[in-house]
């Protein structure tokens, strides 16, 4: 049965973003854009888990405007076997975004395992996966720093605030994946040939029937106030004054 | 208008997270009512005088152990319809709940919360806290999760709320089963709530190096956090990780030690009251908005650092 993972394309994680002048939001024209570092993570856990026989096929899928197929490409030269792009220009929101996975589900009920980024890293939400899950009234194990196959379903490892935390799920259920879960692979030049002819089926909102209207308003988008640099001190016997001048030791 | 606080508790008692949720709750201005689900009683006494809270609703089943979210959330749905806020705090409790709830009343949540600008409008940080959103919700009940950090201590002055058994919903849906907890145990304060914060990146070099920052942590009473390269490296377990994706930290005085500064790592702590970096490499990005910074090797700085701290603790 087939792992479906949603991707989503955003700024690349080494840009220094610059918020627009007129505060209407972030300047997204001429930048790198990647796949979002949490779901390159995901895309290679499903991978690793058609290697290993646990899965027949991993799906990934993004919404995004029309240049968003880059990043299924990239996914398909990461080792998916086919790509769903929903076409939608405009922002999106997380429950918009899970109504959607929601409704890709209904429409292909095969599916047994969702994997997707804990967040993306230009809304830092960390809402969808949790969206989804309540939606299709799925069990979910967010946050994943490992996930075991076993005969009755899957054990997933969690980082939570105070360690780890394991729990074990029947299938099918939605998992969302942390930092330490996987080192992500290169795209080798002949797999990156071979994505471009894998299977890339297109779809819009309206013929999954789901609305992405955001329904948060942004009003405004500015710069965080700017920490100004101090000063260097040429000795810790230096520090430790200007610390106890400051009242901190 | 009138705002139900989830409250998230540790070792029997609630949360420090979760008072600043109060506090939250009180700049709105609202009726503030408590809910407290537990496997184990709470005691909710400290609670009842705060300003503006009415009432303490405590729940207290087997399966709320763990703070699954599948058990939790039909009983705060159930409450949740009553109410025109829901707050939780953005911790990894919060985030796994106010989705799923968000998900049932049809609400987008507002995650990460850093100011309450009225009842209807919220700032944000996005792109790990380069840019502050200002967004609007239209949505009938507000689902937040606030970042604690940024609001204070909860005002008393409270009436004296009454403490109340709430009926629980049962949870019908398929749900994870509890395997194990791996929980750092350590008799430092919390991360996130710790006035003095001493943290390791890389240049550490091992999880034996991190002794020398243990030994100035218990010197201050400090908690110990560390960049993601000295986690992915394990030095330090994964809930040592402050950032973009870790935890996020404000306290008084904010001691980075071989940490070169990225800008996820920065996310997680550049709200601190005095934030000191040593570095051996004068360029690095963390002594841009370090108070103090301090060139040098951290092997023969941090031993000094920490004789120095025993001399003026002993003055």
């Amino acid at each position: 049965m087939p792992i479906l993972v949603p991707i989503k394309r955003v700024i690349d994680y080494n840009v220094r973003i610059r918020v627009k002048p007129d505060g209407s939001g972030v300047e997204t024209q001429n930048v790198k854009m990647s796949i979002n570092p949490f779901d390159e993570i995901a895309v290679e856990e499903a991978v690793r888990l058609r290697e290993k026989n646990h899965t027949d096929a991993v799906v990934a899928v993004t919404i995004g405007p029309a240049v968003a197929q880059d990043v299924l490409r990239n996914a398909l030269a990461l080792g998916a076997d086919r790509a769903i792009h929903v076409v939608h220009d405009g922002e999106t929101q997380p429950l918009g975004v899970a109504k959607t996975l929601a409704a890709l589900v209904a429409r292909e009920p095969s599916y047994n395992l969702i994997i997707m980024g804990k967040q993306a890293i230009d809304d830092d939400f960390n809402q969808t996966g949790q969206m989804l899950a309540q939606l299709l009234r799925w069990p979910m194990a967010t946050f994943a720093s490992k996930l075991e196959w076993q005969d009755d379903g899957i054990h997933v490892t969690r980082e939570i605030d105070g360690g780890l935390q394991t729990l074990a799920l029947n299938l099918p259920a939605v998992v969302t994946t942390d930092l330490r879960l996987n080192t992500p692979r290169f795209a080798s030049l002949p797999n990156i040939m071979k994505a471009k002819s894998k299977p890339l089926q297109t779809m819009t909102p309206a013929e999954l029937g789901v609305d992405l209207t955001p329904r948060l308003k942004t009003l405004r988008v500015e710069e965080p106030a700017k920490r100004s640099a101090g000063i260097k001190v040429d000795s810790v016997k230096t520090l430790v004054e200007k610390l106890q001048q400051a009242g901190v030791l | 208008m009138r705002t139900l606080v989830i409250a998230e508790t540790v070792a029997g008692a609630v949360a420090k997270a979760s008072m600043h949720c109060i506090a939250a709750a009180q700049n709105l201005a609202t009726p503030i009512d408590v809910l407290i689900l537990t496997d184990a009683a709470v005691d909710a006494t400290g609670l009842q005088n705060l300003q503006g809270v009415e009432k303490i609703f405590t729940g207290v089943q087997a399966n709320f152990a763990h703070a699954i979210a599948e058990e939790l959330v039909p009983t705060i749905t159930s409450h949740a319809k009553n109410y025109t806020h829901v707050i939780f705090p953005a911790t990894s409790f919060g985030k796994n709940l106010a989705g799923r709830l968000g998900a049932v009343l049809d609400v987008q949540p507002i995650t990460d919360v850093i100011k309450i600008m009225s009842g209807d409008t919220f700032m944000r940080p996005i792109y790990a806290g380069n840019a502050m959103a200002t967004v609007q919700s239209a949505d009938a009940i507000k689902v937040l999760s606030i970042r604690p950090t940024n609001f204070p201590m909860p005002q008393s002055g409270g009436a004296g709320a009454a403490v109340m058994e709430v009926i629980v919903t049962a949870a019908t849906e398929r749900k994870p089963k509890f395997v194990r907890a791996e929980l750092s145990s350590s008799a430092r304060p919390d991360l996130g709530a710790a006035r003095i914060v001493i943290s390791g990146g890389r240049g550490l070099g091992s999880a034996e190096n991190f002794k020398l920052i243990e030994r100035i942590a218990d010197q201050l009473g400090a908690a110990i956090g560390a960049s993601r390269a000295a986690v992915d490296a394990g030095f330090v377990p994964n809930d040592y990780q402050v950032g973009q994706t870790g935890k996020i930290v404000a306290p008084e005085l904010y001691i980075a030690v071989g940490i070169s500064g990225a800008i996820q790592h920065v996310a997680g702590m550049k709200d601190s009251k005095i934030i000191v970096a040593i570095n051996k490499d004068a360029e690095a990005p963390i002594f841009n908005i370090a108070d103090f910074g301090l060139v040098g090797d951290l092997f023969a700085l941090l031993p000094e650092l920490s004789a120095a701290i025993a001399g003026v603790k002993s003055a």
